[in-house]
């Protein structure tokens, strides 16, 4: 690398925040979170292929009260990540790529999460 | 006008040398995670609750443990391959992003495996 002084582009301090730029890193920082929620997702696994010991220790720490938040908060980034996933798709097949389409599709697919999130725990309480 | 040669075209891998495979697999898995992931959250919501037993029949019957197997394979290699472009994109020293990418693709590997091997033992009745 040239020179670590280097200007970076885009110059955050100034950078004015958009629909389509937030919900730009949001894309990325809730793929990193998933990260984390598929390694969970793996260690469900290995305690249920564990005893009933580790299972239970498992779940003691999934229904937690910090368990659920982390559940509840992987959730709405799963929701978020799939849905602006989709809008991605829509973009590599050409469309939506308006700035007013994609700003508009942007608040869809926010919306569209937080409602899918909250509709996916009230079912999951509904069918304990 | 295009600068590139008529082979760099006809072979179309361009400066990363890999053409769009990278970016490819990335939308292979992603449309492939879709359904799968549906299919995971529904099951979650079905089987909230549920006990040990009742969780490992689900895990080890065949078909949820084949689309578990699905999952796994296609979430960690959609996620190492996201990681990858974080990593290139913030870190610059060579040294460091070398070592980062082998840690991320290494542990992707390794923890998919362990997902893969977990579902097989539920089936197999280890």
């Amino acid at each position: 690398m040239a020179s670590a002084e280097r200007p970076l582009s885009p110059h955050l301090q100034v950078y004015r925040p958009q629909w389509t730029s937030i919900l730009s890193i949001s894309h990325r920082a809730t793929g990193v979170a998933l990260v984390a929620g598929a390694v969970v997702l793996v260690w469900w696994l290995a305690a249920a292929a564990g005893s009933p010991e580790y299972y239970e220790s498992f779940q003691g720490i999934a229904g937690s009260i910090l368990g659920l938040l982390a559940l509840f908060v992987w959730t709405l980034c799963l929701m978020y990540h799939l849905c602006n996933g989709l809008r991605h798709m829509m973009w590599d097949s050409g469309r939506w790529l308006e700035l007013e389409q994609a700003r508009k599709s942007g608040q869809h697919v926010v919306i569209s999460a937080a409602v899918l999130t909250v509709v996916c725990w009230i079912a999951a309480f509904v069918a304990m | 006008m295009s600068l590139r040669s008529p082979l760099a075209t006809a072979r179309g891998l361009g400066s990363a040398k890999s053409g769009t495979h990278h970016w490819w697999l990335q939308r292979v898995t992603a449309i492939a995670l879709v359904p799968l992931v549906i299919w995971f959250v529904i099951s979650l919501i079905v089987h909230a609750g549920a006990s040990y037993e009742e969780a490992r029949a689900w895990i080890g019957s065949p078909l949820p443990g084949v689309i578990l197997i699905c999952l796994i394979i296609a979430a960690f290699h959609h996620a190492q391959l996201g990681l990858q472009v974080v990593i290139e994109d913030y870190i610059h020293a060579e040294p460091c992003k070398i070592a980062a990418l082998l840690i991320v693709k290494g542990g992707a590997f390794f923890v998919g495996l362990l997902g893969v091997f977990s579902v097989a033992r539920i089936a197999f009745g280890g």
